[in-house]
């Protein structure tokens, strides 16, 4: 099929091509498409622009509305005729219920990413990461859904049990663990976000070169061995921007979250009692009954979450990319 | 003491292609036995059988007998990582470990067997860079990256890695061909001082070095594409570079193929 | 030469000390938990959404609206929603796809790494990591606060659009990248003008790849539900014309219908989620099919 139309297309340019060497090769069309193309990608840029100039500029007014202080406030009341509002309780959930879940997912995904790289049988590698994928393919919402209906209920036994041995830590203390808490938001954002860690830590595996691997088998190395000779000490960077760019990601989860979540007001370092807010389910939450501060105010949080995400996203990227010094 | 390695009616895999065919040998030891033959021929694949790494790679495998003095490889009793520990193996491009220092990079091999104690670890490592004839160029930066030195250099640490854990047999996979002559022939001669104490099989393109370094010299080929490798003669070297038994191998010396 | 370099004492073979072998086996066994943890949530997500869901997998369920049905009662579906979810979902793709190929075609083609080529593609990167619901704020932000238009489907396209365009651009990148040089060198070596050579010799080449990767990323946002809430909004009735006025889509359906506590509520809210996967599968399933089909060889 591409050689007919490359034929056609050489017909074509011989055709025109034989009367003169100054004859139109195209020159007005490339001209065309090449703006096309760059067009496009200016377009993206303006996107992004747009997106930071227009969620800065309908955020400022409800800010100056304003009466509490936006970064240390903890009370969401953008509606009330004397607006109080501040993202001090929804920046905790959503960097508490983040971190947890990249902690809980991490290891899982790189043991993952170990048994489909160097432990299942070759032939079926492929087949079983595209059943670890199908876990990404799954929506938000129907996680929500599992969370809320199914998951939640079975999270009681573990809340109290974690809560009765490690309650002396004030994380998992309290008096009333609950199944509506950060915690079990953290345990359905760690399934969330284990396909995308355990993928990209898969790819930096693939580019271990096999000459380091068969160094390691070679000197007597056992399995687990040569991968911590070989392989661990190459992927590292490559694991640690993997997982950052799974807290990215979980940090910006809102339907799942906002499901299983049961807000109540103001900080509680009680993980594993009921409650807590992350931006993302705030804004979802709150979104119906908003009035136009509230809306304003919505969108300064999500500018907030915007900035967050960027910077881990950023850091995520550099950290990956720079185990390409080692080759 | 070095080991001698007695190899009958062995043929190796790659799923289902036969790479190499029926090889019967007796590599000496304190001896450095070449093998030399046309790409493809099997000379690499049927080095790799002799320390079991040729079944790393998926869908490999092999028929025969390998001994090693009186012990079988290849018995089901035998673990493919004590015969690792054993046989040692350097390859065509220097692969120190990246992320590791020189040090750590020969001392690898003697943490995975339990040697701890760090006077220990710097005296072998001291006395295997020095039978690498490393320690002079590097006994000032043992703490820097293996990665930072040169091919000729990173090639004798792999050397001294291996020779760090003591094995009874060093395999070589043509050692030199990534490496300019000068590296060439420092490896050249650390082969030469090394045959006093183990058994060297060295994989080779190249005859001279065959003639330089080896004992013996064993000649493989394929009668063509998509045959199994046969071994054709093993002799002694001056033998084999003279006057070989085979019409092939004179071919093959005299340079009419390959 | 010291007795250490020397080797005297005669290792035997078969002696890999007890301590390794356990600890290698204790390694394979975590790394086999890991991957058997990993499919717990996968298979129990699908079989409560199945056991659940296939109760109102009926007629009703996939050709009436909501309209005029409250949460307690039973019957009612989600028609509306079916409707609204591919007319946003169909009105994304018009718009992202283009770009997103386009500029793909400018990063490897024309870019040739130069300054705007980079700036775009780290913000192609960046725009990966827009959280959905950022998307959907910004559409509020421009389209319905600024512009002053009101909740409709294709408000929701556009924040569906934000979120498309870069898994398109990453995905049509990398196949373009597959594509070898040498055909495009032999094309010019025929005379053959460089944009003819994109459009004839390396899109087609790469076209299977491209297609794969826009099916998936379809897949992906039509399971979008935080951007949607802020731009389709709600309404229970069929509204087909995605320029005006609210419109359903499945995801905010399940959401409406699992906020409610009436049990009739939460199965049809089961049942839309098997819908929807249901249909994101399929979409799956297509595009690896056509992914397969392009390189046979396995491995």
């Amino acid at each position: 099929m591409t050689s007919e139309t490359g034929v056609e297309a050489t017909a074509g340019a011989r055709h025109r091509g034989a009367t003169s060497l100054r004859m139109s090769t195209g020159r007005a069309g490339d001209k065309i498409f090449v703006s096309a193309a760059r067009g496009s990608g200016i377009v993206v840029l303006a996107i992004m622009a747009a997106i930071a100039v227009f969620l800065v500029w309908k955020a400022i007014p409800a800010l100056q509305d304003n009466k509490a202080n936006f970064l240390t406030a903890e009370e969401w009341n953008p509606n009330a005729t004397e607006p109080r509002f501040g993202i001090a309780q929804l920046a905790f959930g959503t960097i508490v219920s983040s971190l947890l879940a990249m902690l809980i997912a991490t290891p899982i995904a790189i043991g993952i990413a170990l048994f489909i790289s160097f432990y299942s049988p070759r032939r079926l590698a492929s087949a079983l990461g595209y059943v670890v994928d199908l876990l990404a393919a799954v929506p938000s919402i129907v996680y929500g859904l599992w969370g809320l209906a199914f998951l939640s209920k079975h999270m009681d036994g573990i809340s109290t049990f974690l809560n009765d041995v490690l309650g002396w830590i004030p994380l998992f203390g309290g008096d009333s663990p609950g199944k509506n808490s950060i915690f079990t938001a953290s345990v359905v954002l760690a399934i969330m976000i284990l396909p995308i860690i355990s993928s990209i830590t898969r790819e930096v595996f693939l580019q271990v070169p096999r000459a380091n691997v068969e160094a390691a088998l070679a000197l007597g190395a056992t399995r687990w061995e040569t991968i911590r000779l070989a392989v661990l000490p190459y992927g590292r960077s490559g694991m640690i921007g993997a997982s950052m760019l799974g807290l990215g990601r979980a940090m910006g989860e809102t339907i799942a979250v906002a499901m299983v979540l049961t807000y109540v007001p103001g900080i509680n370092i009680h993980l594993l009692e009921n409650g807590g807010a992350t931006f993302a389910s705030n804004i979802a939450n709150s979104f119906d009954e908003a009035t136009a501060t509230g809306r304003g105010a919505l969108i300064a949080s999500g500018l907030v979450l915007f900035a967050i995400t960027l910077v881990i996203n950023m850091v995520a990227r550099a950290v990956v990319a720079r185990r390409k010094e080692f080759v | 003491m070095a080991k001698r390695i007695e190899v009958s009616g062995l043929h190796a895999y790659y799923g289902g292609v036969h790479a190499i065919e029926d090889i019967s040998m007796t590599i000496e030891p304190r001896s450095v036995t070449a093998f030399i033959g046309p790409s493809g021929c099997g000379k690499s694949t049927f080095l790799r059988t002799l320390n079991r790494m040729h079944e790393v790679i998926p869908g490999a495998r092999v028929e025969g007998k390998v001994m090693l003095d009186d012990e079988d490889l290849y018995a089901s009793s035998v673990d493919p990582v004590a015969v690792r520990r054993v046989v040692g193996m350097v390859f065509q491009r220097p692969n120190p470990f990246p992320t590791m220092s020189i040090y750590d990079n020969v001392a690898a091999g003697l943490k995975l067997n339990g040697v701890r104690r760090k006077s220990q670890l710097d005296e072998i490592v001291e006395e295997s860079l020095q039978g690498a004839n490393l320690w002079n160029e590097v006994k000032d930066r043992l703490g820097k990256p293996g990665a930072g030195l040169s091919g000729g250099q990173q090639q004798r640490l792999c050397i001294a890695r291996a020779i760090a854990v003591q094995p009874q047999v060093m395999l070589m996979d043509e050692p030199c061909s990534a490496l300019d002559p000068i590296s060439t022939l420092a490896i050249e001669d650390l082969i030469g001082k090394l045959k006093s104490q183990y058994t060297i099989v060295i994989v080779t393109h190249n005859m001279q070095q065959a003639a330089r370094v080896s004992d013996r010299t064993a000649f493989f080929n394929i009668a063509g594409t998509g045959q199994p490798g046969k071994l054709i003669e093993i002799d002694d070297t001056s033998k084999i570079f003279t006057n070989p038994e085979q019409k092939a191998t004179e071919d093959y010396i005299t340079g009419r193929f390959g | 030469m010291s007795s250490l370099t020397t080797p005297s004492r005669a290792a035997s073979l078969g002696s890999v000390s007890l301590g390794r072998k356990i600890k290698d086996r204790a390694v394979q066994g975590l790394v086999y938990l890991a991957f058997a943890l990993a499919l717990i949530p996968l298979v129990s997500v699908l079989w409560t959404v199945v056991g659940n869901g296939a109760k109102r997998l009926d007629a009703d369920f996939l050709n009436h609206s909501m309209n005029g049905v409250s949460g307690r009662d039973t019957g009612g579906g989600a028609y509306h929603a079916i409707i609204g979810t591919l007319e946003q979902v169909a009105i994304a793709s018009l718009i992202a796809v283009p770009i997103a190929v386009l500029t793909a075609i400018y990063l490897v083609e024309y870019g040739a790494n130069g300054r705007l080529a980079r700036v775009v593609s780290f913000f192609v990167d960046v725009m990966t990591g827009i959280p959905s619901i950022v998307a959907g704020l910004f559409v509020l932000a421009l389209w319905l606060l600024t512009l002053d238009f009101g909740f409709s489907g294709l408000a929701g396209a556009l924040s569906l659009t934000i979120l498309m365009i870069p898994t398109v651009v990453r995905a049509t990148e990398e196949m373009l990248k597959l594509v070898p040089n040498e055909l495009r060198e032999a094309s010019y070596a025929l005379g053959v003008p460089r944009w003819r050579t994109i459009l004839f010799v390396v899109v087609p080449t790469a076209l299977t790849g491209m297609i794969t990767g826009i099916m998936l990323a379809v897949a992906r946002v039509m399971g979008e539900t935080a951007p949607l809430l802020l731009t389709i909004f709600f309404t229970k009735a069929i509204n087909t014309d995605p320029l005006s006025g609210p419109q359903g889509s499945l995801p905010t359906f399940i959401w409406e219908q699992a906020k409610d506590p009436s049990q009739n509520s939460i199965d049809r809210a089961w049942t839309g989620a098997l819908v929807l996967i249901l249909i994101i599968m399929l979409l799956n399933l297509v595009a690896r099919i056509i992914a397969g089909r392009r390189a046979p060889t396995g491995r």
